[in-house]
This record gives C-alpha cells, sequence and structure tokens, in this order.
C-alpha cells in the first residue's frame, strides 16, 4: 500500500503545483503510515524529478515515451493507472490543474476509487472515514467530503497548500512503461499553441496576479496593468467585461465563469466586485482594490485599499516596487 | 449526428450563498435556479453545429428532480429538440456520469457535450467519467468544436496554451468560452418548447462514492485597511512588510 502522486513537468522541470502536490502527498502517506510514490507526467529531467526527494516523495516512476510529452488523455489515464497497480496505491494525488482533473475523473472509474477535486486542505482519516476539504459554489463556500472508496483520488487546488522543502534529499528514478499502443494516443495532439505569457507567467499557477476591470477604459491602457505586474514578478488578468470586448483574451478571465485563482496577492484595478468576480478570486490570500469609487463592492472583500484613479495609482506602485527591488 | 447536451440546474450566479442551520445542505429558499453557465456554451454548440450540417436532433439531459423541469424547457426553448430527465438527486459526480453513461448507451448518442463544470460544485469529473465509462475519448476542457463528416476538431485548454486535437465520433467533450456566444430563447421557441417531448427515466442503480457531511462558508475578511491615493507607494511597503506577500 503507498501513496501515489503525479507529477506534471514542463520542458525539464517540476511545475510548482506539482511540488505542492509531492508535499501534499508525502504528508497524506506520513498520516498513512506509509511512503509516497510518484509517477511523473511530461518532459522531465531525472535530476529535477530526484530533486522530488526534498519534498518527501521516496520513488519517482518515468516514462520516457516521447509522445508523452503533451498532455494525452488516453495515454496519460493508463500509464497512472498502470503505475497505481504496481505501487498498489491506495491514496492517488494530482494537481487540480486542466490535466490532473481531466485524468483523475477518468482513473476514478478505472480504479473504482472516489475522487475529489478542487482540494484545499491535507486530509483527515478518523476512525477509517477520510475526509477532505474541498472549495465549492465557485469559492463562494467550502464543502467537507467524505471520499468512502476503498481507493481515493485528491486533485489539490493550487497555492493551497505549502511546498515543504528539505534540502540534500534524493528520490530514487526508476524508468516505468505502461506498454502504450497507438491506440491509448488516439486523442493526441495534433498541434500545440503556447500563448502569448506577459512576463512568462501562467495565470494558473501565479503566485501574485495583477488584474484590471473596466476601470482601464481601453486596451491601449493595459501597459500600466503589464508594467506592475513585471515589476512583481505577477501574471496578469481581467474581469468578465473585459474578456467579452475582447480588450484582453478570455484565457485571462478571471472569476465565476472564468478561471479561478488563489494567488497569494491579488490586485483588481477598476474592477467593482461584482459577485461573479469576487467568487473566482476571494480564496487569494492578500487582496488589494484600486478604484475611485469608494462603494465599489469589491472594498468589502478586500485586504487594502486605495480610493483613486487606477491611472495616477498605478504608476506610482509600480515606481514603488521598483525602489524595493 | 445525434448530440446529447447534459445540464445542470445550479443557483444563479449572483446568489448569495448559504446553507440550512445544520450546515448539510445548501439553502434553496428563494433562490432563482438557472442552466449551469457553462453548459450554456455546449447547448448552444450542439444546436449551432446541427443548424450547419441540416440535420440531426439535440437531446438535453438532465439528472434532476422535477422542478429542474422550467430549465429543461428553457434549453428546448433555446433550440433543443427532446429532452430526458433521469428522476433522481444528483447525489454526486459518479452517480450523475453513471446515469448519462447510461442514456448515452442506449441513446447511441455520436457526441456527448457538457460544460466543463457546475458552478455549484466545481467537480470537473463528469466529462471524463462518462467517458472511462463509454470508453471513448473525453476533450475537457474544450474552447472550440467544429465537426466534419465523424471527425472533430478540438481545441483544449491546457496550462499555458492549447491543444489542437482531433478525434472521431463518439466522444464526449467539455465545454468552455470562448466557444460560442449563448443563445436566449425567442418567443417562438418558448412557444414550440411546451410542445417538445420531455421523456422522464428512473435512474440506474444508486451508486456514489462520496458524501458531503458539512458546509462551511470562508471566513469573514477583518475589513480593508485603506491607503491614501496620494502615498500610494506605501502600499508596497505594507504588503512586503506587513502583509509579507511580495
Amino acid at each position: 500500500m503507498s501513496v501515489l502522486v503525479v507529477v506534471e513537468c514542463d520542458k525539464g522541470e517540476v511545475k510548482k503545483s506539482s511540488l505542492e502536490v509531492a508535499s501534499y502527498g508525502s504528508q497524506v502517506a506520513q498520516l498513512l503510515g506509509t511512503t509516497a510514490t510518484a509517477v511523473a507526467v511530461g518532459e522531465a529531467s531525472e535530476a529535477s524529478l530526484a530533486q522530488l526527494g526534498e519534498q518527501g516523495i521516496s520513488k519517482v516512476l518515468y516514462d520516457a515515451e516521447p509522445r508523452l510529452k503533451d498532455f494525452v488523455n488516453g495515454a496519460y489515464t493508463k500509464l497512472i493507472a498502470a503505475a497505481a497497480q504496481q505501487e498498489d496505491a491506495k491514496v492517488l494525488v494530482l494537481a487540480n490543474s486542466n490535466v490532473g482533473a481531466s485524468v483523475g475523473s477518468r482513473l476514478a472509474v478505472r480504479l473504482q476509487a472516489s475522487l475529489a477535486t478542487n482540494v484545499v486542505e491535507l486530509p483527515k482519516n478518523d476512525g477509517g472515514q477520510f475526509t477532505v476539504k474541498r472549495g465549492a459554489f465557485s469559492g463562494k463556500a467550502f464543502a467537507e467530503v467524505v471520499l468512502t472508496g476503498d481507493r481515493k483520488i485528491i486533485a489539490v487546488k493550487k497555492n493551497s497548500i505549502e511546498a515543504q522543502h528539505e534540502a540534500g534529499k534524493n528520490a530514487t528514478v526508476e524508468s516505468f512503461s505502461a506498454q502504450l499502443s497507438d491506440v491509448d494516443f488516439a486523442d493526441a495532439p495534433k498541434q500545440v499553441v503556447l500563448q502569448d505569457q506577459a512576463g512568462g507567467i501562467l495565470l494558473p499557477e501565479a503566485d501574485k496576479v495583477v488584474s484590471g476591470g473596466r476601470g482601464m477604459k481601453g486596451p491601449e491602457n493595459w501597459g500600466l496593468i503589464e508594467d506592475l505586474a513585471k515589476a512583481l514578478g505577477a501574471a496578469t488578468a481581467c474581469s468578465k467585461p473585459v474578456s467579452d470586448v475582447d480588450w484582453r483574451p478570455h484565457h485571462e478571465h478571471v472569476g465565476q465563469t472564468g478561471i479561478t485563482v488563489s494567488p497569494n496577492l491579488y490586485i483588481a484595478c477598476g474592477i467593482s466586485g461584482a459577485i461573479q468576480h469576487l467568487a473566482g478570486v476571494n480564496s487569494s490570500k492578500v487582496i488589494v482594490v484600486i478604484n475611485k469609487d469608494p462603494e465599489a463592492p469589491f472594498f468589502k472583500a478586500a485586504d487594502y485599499g486605495i480610493v483613486g484613479d487606477v491611472f495616477d495609482v498605478l504608476p506610482k506602485l509600480t515606481q514603488a516596487v521598483k525602489e524595493l527591488n | 449526428m445525434k448530440f446529447l447536451v447534459c445540464i445542470s440546474n445550479v443557483p444563479d450566479t449572483t446568489t448569495k450563498i448559504t446553507f440550512t442551520p445544520d450546515n448539510k445542505e445548501f439553502n434553496k429558499a428563494g433562490v432563482q435556479f438557472v442552466i449551469n453557465p457553462w453548459d450554456e456554451y455546449a447547448l448552444t454548440r450542439a444546436i449551432e453545429l446541427k443548424e450547419v450540417q441540416g440535420s440531426g436532433t439535440v437531446t438535453v439531459l438532465n439528472v434532476g428532480e422535477a422542478d429542474t423541469e422550467p430549465n429543461i424547457r428553457k434549453a428546448l426553448a433555446i433550440g433543443a429538440d427532446d429532452a430526458i430527465r433521469v428522476n433522481a438527486y444528483p447525489k454526486d459526480a459518479f452517480f450523475v456520469a453513471q446515469q448519462i453513461a447510461s442514456i448515452a448507451k442506449d441513446g447511441g448518442y455520436d457526441v456527448i457535450l457538457m460544460g466543463k463544470e457546475s458552478i455549484d460544485y466545481n467537480g470537473f469529473q463528469v466529462h471524463g467519467m462518462v467517458g472511462e465509462l463509454l470508453g471513448i475519448p473525453t476533450v475537457a476542457p474544450a474552447m472550440k468544436l467544429d465537426m466534419s463528416g465523424n471527425t472533430a476538431t478540438l481545441e483544449r485548454e491546457i496550462e499555458g496554451g492549447k491543444e489542437i486535437v482531433e478525434v472521431n465520433t463518439p466522444f464526449v467533450a467539455s465545454c468552455q468560452q470562448p466557444m460560442c456566444e449563448p443563445r436566449i430563447p425567442n418567443m417562438r421557441g418558448i412557444m414550440t418548447a411546451r410542445t417538445k417531448p420531455l421523456k422522464v427515466v428512473e435512474p440506474t442503480g444508486d451508486a456514489s462514492r462520496t458524501q458531503v457531511t458539512e458546509y462551511q462558508l470562508p471566513p469573514k475578511k477583518q475589513g480593508v485597511k485603506l491607503i491614501p491615493a496620494e502615498s500610494a507607494g506605501d502600499l508596497i511597503k505594507l504588503l512586503r512588510n506587513e502583509a509579507k506577500v511580495i
């Protein structure tokens, strides 16, 4: 019996969210008195996989099949299921990413497991009752969920657990093959198109986010948002009306029907704070609101606020960050 | 081509969320329920594709009790041809997926569409489970869907970009923006929806694998600390020294 952690890699490196997941899995293994093994997907270097020892992983399984570099739902599912069988994994831990949750739902059927996505805390295992806390109602609430199946699959929401780090510990990296055939690659991508990221920071992975709303008055003013984001090392985002009128691309839309984010810092510029927008951001650790309307509902959800014109305030903030660095 | 579009009945997006006094259930009092916004992308795109092809059917499927019927009728008013309601409270994602898979298998549908998740439970699970139960590909979440004969070309969102995927029917896709512009019903649609068939069937089994024991609201914020606009730069110092986030 063990805990199996699914680690997503990109360009040879383990993704930040997967470091969190590895830590989470190691702590679940401790709770259950067992060890945590990882199975890596994507393009990984052996050195980066061995470093997962620092998050408490003892062994990493890796299939170097080149077609696994990009996400293929069918093949990833078969690979992870085979690893789970080999390791007799009773608990599987994945990132609550598009990859993790997509594969998790297929694995739940294949492995006859209970699945909880969007999980925000370590599980409780009281008297044989295995309970997790997950976000619900688009971030407006949480649900305590008992996973009743013999096997459990947990998809951990990004930024909800800090990755532990014990320097110098290495995991053993073993090559692993799930005997994949062409049929398993039926849904392989014909093409992968990467977005143009401001400063190279992905919104779903971001630790800090600077977001703009209709108060920015037009796409030509987004330089102010990008300048502050660049100075902070933050990703950029926007409200729904902004993406609806194509000032910004849809993949930057944060809110109930867009991306739900939970960064350490969310700076909302010229966003009034409709309930649908709040739902997508209110699990951020610190929320800063800049709006010239003191009655903007967003101020009620904010930790820090500035009542003022974004066109005056943003350059001052960018300047202050530059001075601090 | 036969499309099956699965819709959920969810609280309106402006709803303030509250629970029953024992925190075991969502408090429905005074709440308006709508078609899950993500599912509207699936519904509209299915109707558009049927119109482009000039033939085929769009069937709407909901797993829910009788109180979901107004939204099923709304889906018919938007342009679906007929509807099926599985007469059961949707216990969890696995329960719902089993009902959908059972209907899909019997009905011989070519394309099964739904939203990427429901805005109440946010599972992002049902589409994958349905695909696995039926042994067919799942593309999730899809931002674009085009059909040419029995082959679909989809854009699937991945972190940092998108994948262009081609799959043959049958397949499952979960939908999100910017797939299409969701439609609202017109008067003719509302009138014809009344006469379109809505079949009620009983559920297949009662298997579920999760159980919600309690709901909680997030802790209340302490209140906003306001910084004068003239000294906006002080905010950055506070974020570093007090909040410790930069």
